[in-house]
């Protein structure tokens, strides 16, 4: 775009939204001119290491900065006591007692809780100094007995991490719909099954968390310079810790290396670097390293759900489901106990069961802290309830395909309210797993299964997994936690600009990590302003100094095309707005006369009256004299939009509400050969097939699926966080935990409909987390490799030795299953339970 | 800067252009061409050399940056992701990627262009298999590596561009 002729070409009048078009952000990532977060720097900085817990558990006895401060280069060191006596209140808990007793401060005070768990912080002028030094800083510790299993954690008998809490358990609550022990007690079959467990992992961001913050003790600002994807969540969190108000924070991103939730968690460093640059006075640059990563920055939620009874009918149809449930936050509670809550937007999965009692309980341990990962709390559950669907097909002999048509919500069912009184916006499932079959040839991989019959030492295996990928959360739901919150709702902010020559830029309140927000926000305010998204300059990242976000702004949580969309569209509206009234008076005109083509608005009809934005801009900017003033007040050109989602605060005694404004679906189908000799599993066939409403650009749409696709599949196959007895965890680095390669990840072949949300300003909705297809699919297909009478799939990973237990697990060994049937079936009418 | 110890004269030639430094002698590569040159396209996902987000051509080979000191490339030709476009124009690796939806965040993208750069030096028809090997040193966490393998395919087929170009333009969905 040239400064004189403001935005233009011969396409402007075309429809932007819905094309697969290519990323506007690709020309600088290609060429490695992002902006990463190490990439940055302020000036004077120094460098700063943490110098962390190589125990589980264990008390801080004594330490010893002095061999460090001794060091020449080394500015400073901050410990976790010194940290305290700078700070005011410790971190906000989300939880009531006895969660919130279970206090965290910017360093570990007292005690160390998990291996990696920081007691000290370095500051030098460089990396390799500072790193130096940290390993001077002399540590004694006491060892303590370490409890790493989240259901041992709750037994009153385990160690306890918090003395003062007087229990490891954070929250306890029971999520009680429907009449599930009438449904138990009616039932032509109930199945039962001890124990699932669903794995800790990381999606593991290939780039690491860091942090630029300084301290200026002249103006008081904190400015910081991050890869932090939720920025006002953490300056709501350490804000009042260290004693700055919100306006004294100066939050910027910029490129980001992947987040998936992950970035979250880093705020307590955030909280220590800002002391430590108050200390030093000078800028705190950390880098985090990837085995510190793998330690200390969060890994997914670990839940184990026990005593799991299933009441079904003689013709397939569940009527709910009873389990108990055990997730594991880790040491501190950096976003938990939310997950305890969260997994409820998507009680029923994506069938109708209409009785369900959930018994929810979640502790710490001397694990890392989890973190929003991909699939946050929702997949866990919707993971159990698919393992629930594939047993009991399998359990039954009924076939797990029809199993799933016959309890699916219909699309005729939808806007569809689920037990606890989540809306379920629109879908069809049925139809999405017919082409998901299609698409993975399940009728040909059927006949190959049965040539190859027995004895050849290969088993082919054929999973679904249908899952929810429940978008635009109603913070409302944290209430149910802790009725004491001030949070419901959500919200995200867009600025449209038109700028001094004319140029169009959109400032918003998003963190992107690769979900491609520019291309898409510049689609959308393109068709509105009547330009091309190349006229249009989104910004890169979040910066606080533009005013552009509320309390939830981040991207997070499925929501971007509506939120954050939803704000892009507000915005471009109301600026839209102005620049017809300015026009209208500027030519003469009608409003209702002007239309904006090419970066220009002209009277309809009549092309020679036209004003190219740059005009309009001069008119306001640089040559407003004589200008009616109700017409300068009306048209600042700077239009700024807060999308709200329509939300109602749940009723937090009943547990119900509507907590998300939109289910997105994901039908997968895969195929799978499992060597009998080996237990490896590879992969033949696989689709997804995503339904997420209307698409504003599938190119994008499509690549959230792959990636959510692979790291599914690494999840289930691959890659697993283990702790041994003393909390010393057995994959700190990248060759211990296998991140999947092209060689592990197979082609996935993608289908695609569209439901339309009846719910949101564009039809949209908000997608990329995925539900956990692919682990609910991965372990029906080996489930279905094993075959009817065989041990049950009872974990969500499986490493090959898993797998060759399981096809080698002595005859009569216990199955973990047991179904109980009623003689001579049930005459209870089906259709009224 | 602050740097004690041993350190080393290391020249070498960065993207056609011959530098020389003093360095500490225990500086890896990576950090000689992000810190002290500056070049900032070349990233670093791990410390254990499994991630190739650090891949650069070191010589004519394919070196993980991470894994080397910066003085063991004294007298070396290096060249890095900063180097494959010429005079503004992506190379044909380059706008693939950029066409096939090869890359979300990007952090991978470098060291993942540099592989293929180097694959499609060795083996410039390669099959999906091949590509799938060649590639199999970096790691991308954000694509499933689906849209990678498909832009390397059609850049080594010489049909990166325009296609998704040629579609978007036309308003149909691809
Ligand atoms: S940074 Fe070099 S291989 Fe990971
Ligand atoms: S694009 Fe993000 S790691 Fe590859």
């Amino acid at each position: 775009m040239t400064i004189t002729s403001a935005p233009v070409t011969g396409e402007a009048t075309k429809t932007w939204s819905g094309r697969a078009m290519p990323r506007k952000e690709d020309r600088r990532l290609v060429q490695g001119q992002g902006s990463f977060v190490d990439d940055g720097g302020m000036h004077g900085q120094g460098y700063a290491w943490f110098v962390r817990s190589p125990y589980g558990h264990a008390r801080i006895v004594s330490i010893d900065c002095e061999p460090a401060l001794s060091m020449e280069g080394v500015y400073t060191v901050l410990t976790g006591e010194e940290a305290k006596a700078m700070c005011e209140a410790p971190f906000f808990a989300i939880a009531p007692p006895p969660g919130s007793l279970m206090q965290e401060w910017p360093l570990a005070v007292g005690k160390v809780r998990y291996q990696g768990d920081a007691v000290a912080l370095v500051l030098a002028d460089s990396r390799e100094t500072a790193r130096d030094a940290a390993e001077r800083v002399v540590v004694e510790y006491e060892p303590l007995p370490a409890v790493t299993d989240g259901v041992a954690a709750a037994d009153p008998t385990a160690p306890l991490l918090y003395d003062e809490a007087g229990t490891n358990v954070v929250w306890h609550g029971v999520f009680d719909y429907g009449d599930v022990d009438w449904a138990l007690e009616n039932a032509d079959h109930v199945v039962k099954l001890d124990r699932l467990h669903f794995h800790r992992f990381s999606s593991t961001p290939l780039e690491c968390n860091g942090a630029v913050v300084d301290f200026d003790h002249g103006t008081g600002v904190v400015s910081v310079l991050s890869n932090y994807q939720m920025p006002m969540f953490a300056a709501m969190v350490i804000g009042p810790t260290i004693g700055v108000p919100i306006n004294k924070f100066d939050f910027v991103t910029k490129d980001i290396g992947g987040a998936f939730g992950l970035k979250i968690g880093f705020f307590p460093q955030i909280a220590a670097l800002a002391l430590l640059s108050k200390k030093a006075g000078r800028p705190a640059k950390w880098t985090e390293f990837r085995t510190e990563h793998m330690l200390t920055a969060g890994h997914g939620n670990e839940r184990t759900f026990v005593d799991i009874e299933v009441p079904v009918m003689a013709d397939g149809t569940i009527l709910g489901v009873k389990a108990r449930a055990f997730d594991d936050a880790g040491g501190y509670l950096h976003y938990e106990p939310l997950g305890a809550v969260i997994w409820s937007q998507v009680v029923p999965g994506c069938y109708k069961l209409k009785h369900v009692r959930v018994d929810y309980t979640e502790v710490v341990s001397n694990k890392c802290p989890v973190t929003p990962n991909r699939g946050y709390s929702r997949m866990q559950h919707l993971w159990m309830i698919e393992r629930i669907i594939d047993v009991v097909a399998h359990e039954l002999g009924l076939d797990p395909v029809e199993v799933r048509k016959r309890n699916y919500v219909q699309p005729e069912d939808y806007p569809y309210e689920t037990p606890n009184g989540c809306i379920y916006d629109s879908g069809d499932l049925p139809r999405s797993l017919d082409i998901a079959l299609e698409l993975a040839h399940v009728d040909e991989w059927r006949a190959r299964q049965r040539e190859l019959g027995t004895g050849s030492g290969r088993r082919i295996g054929i999973g679904i997994g249908s899952t929810l990928d429940s978008g635009t959360n109603n913070f409302g739901q944290s209430r149910i936690i802790n009725p004491e919150l001030p949070f419901s709702g959500n919200g995200e902010v867009a600025i449209a600009k038109l700028d001094l020559f004319g140029e169009i830029n959109v400032n918003l309140g998003t963190t992107p990590q690769g979900q491609g927000h520019e291309t898409t926000a510049s689609q959308v305010a393109a068709d509105i302003l009547g330009v091309t998204p190349d006229d249009v300059t989104v910004s890169t990242g979040f910066n606080q100094a533009n005013n552009a976000y509320v309390g939830f702004s981040g991207t997070y949580a499925s929501q971007f095309a509506v939120t954050g969309l939803g704000a892009v569209m507000g915005a471009a509206q109301k600026l839209r707005h102005q620049i017809v009234k300015l026009a209208a008076f500027a030519l003469h005109a009608e409003e209702d006369e002007i239309e904006l083509v090419g970066g220009a608005a002209r009277v309809r009809g009549d092309e020679e009256r036209a004003i190219p934005f740059i005009g309009l801009a001069n008119m306001v900017y640089t040559n407003n004299a004589g200008l009616p003033s109700e017409l300068l007040s009306e048209c600042d050109l700077n239009a700024r939009y807060v999308y709200v989602p329509p939300f109602e605060v749940p009723d937090t005694v009943a547990k119900t509400g509507n907590l998300t404004l939109t289910y997105a679906s994901q039908v997968h189908v895969c195929v799978v050969e499992v060597d009998e000799e080996t237990g490896e599993v590879k992969i033949l066939d696989y689709a997804a097939v995503d339904d997420c409403g209307k698409r504003i650009n599938p190119l994008v749409v499509e690549g959230q699926v792959h990636g959510a696709t692979g790291l599914g599949i690494a999840a289930s196959l691959y890659e697993s966080l283990d702790y041994d007895e003393s909390g010393q965890l057995e994959e700190p680095s990248f060759y211990e935990y296998h991140v999947a390669t092209s060689l592990d990840i197979p082609n996935i072949v993608c289908g695609s409909i569209e439901s339309p949300s009846p719910f949101t300003p564009n039809g949209a909705k908000g997608m990329g987390e995925g539900g956990g297809a692919p682990l609910h699919a991965v372990c029906s297909a080996i489930q279905d490799a094993i075959g009817a009478g065989g041990p049950i799939v009872t974990d969500s990973h499986n490493h090959w030795a898993r797998v060759y237990e399981m096809l080698h697990r002595a005859p009569g060994a216990p199955r973990n299953v047991e179904v109980i049937s009623r003689s001579g079936g049930s005459d209870t009418d089906v259709k009224s339970l | 800067m602050g740097e004690r110890g041993t350190s080393h004269s290391v020249t070498v030639e960065v993207n056609g252009e011959k530098v020389s430094r003093i360095v500490a002698a225990r500086q890896l590569l990576v950090h000689f061409l992000r810190d002290t040159l500056g070049l900032t396209g070349t990233h670093i996902g791990c410390d254990t050399g499994n991630c190739g987000a650090c891949s650069v051509i070191v010589d004519g080979k394919l070196v993980k940056s991470c894994m080397i000191l910066a003085p063991q490339v004294d007298g070396s030709t290096i060249e890095t992701v900063e180097s494959l476009a010429q005079d503004g124009a992506l190379s044909p690796l380059q706008e693939s990627f950029h066409e096939h939806h090869g890359l979300q965040c990007g952090y991978c993208t470098p060291g993942m262009l540099m592989s293929a750069t180097y694959l499609l030096r060795q083996n410039p028809e390669p099959t999906d298999e091949e590509i799938r090997r060649g590639i199999r040193g970096n790691v991308c966490r954000c694509t499933g590596y689906v849209n990678i393998v498909e832009a390397i395919r059609e850049a080594s087929r010489g049909q990166a561009t325009g296609r998704r170009s040629a579609h978007a333009a036309a308003g149909e969905e691809v």
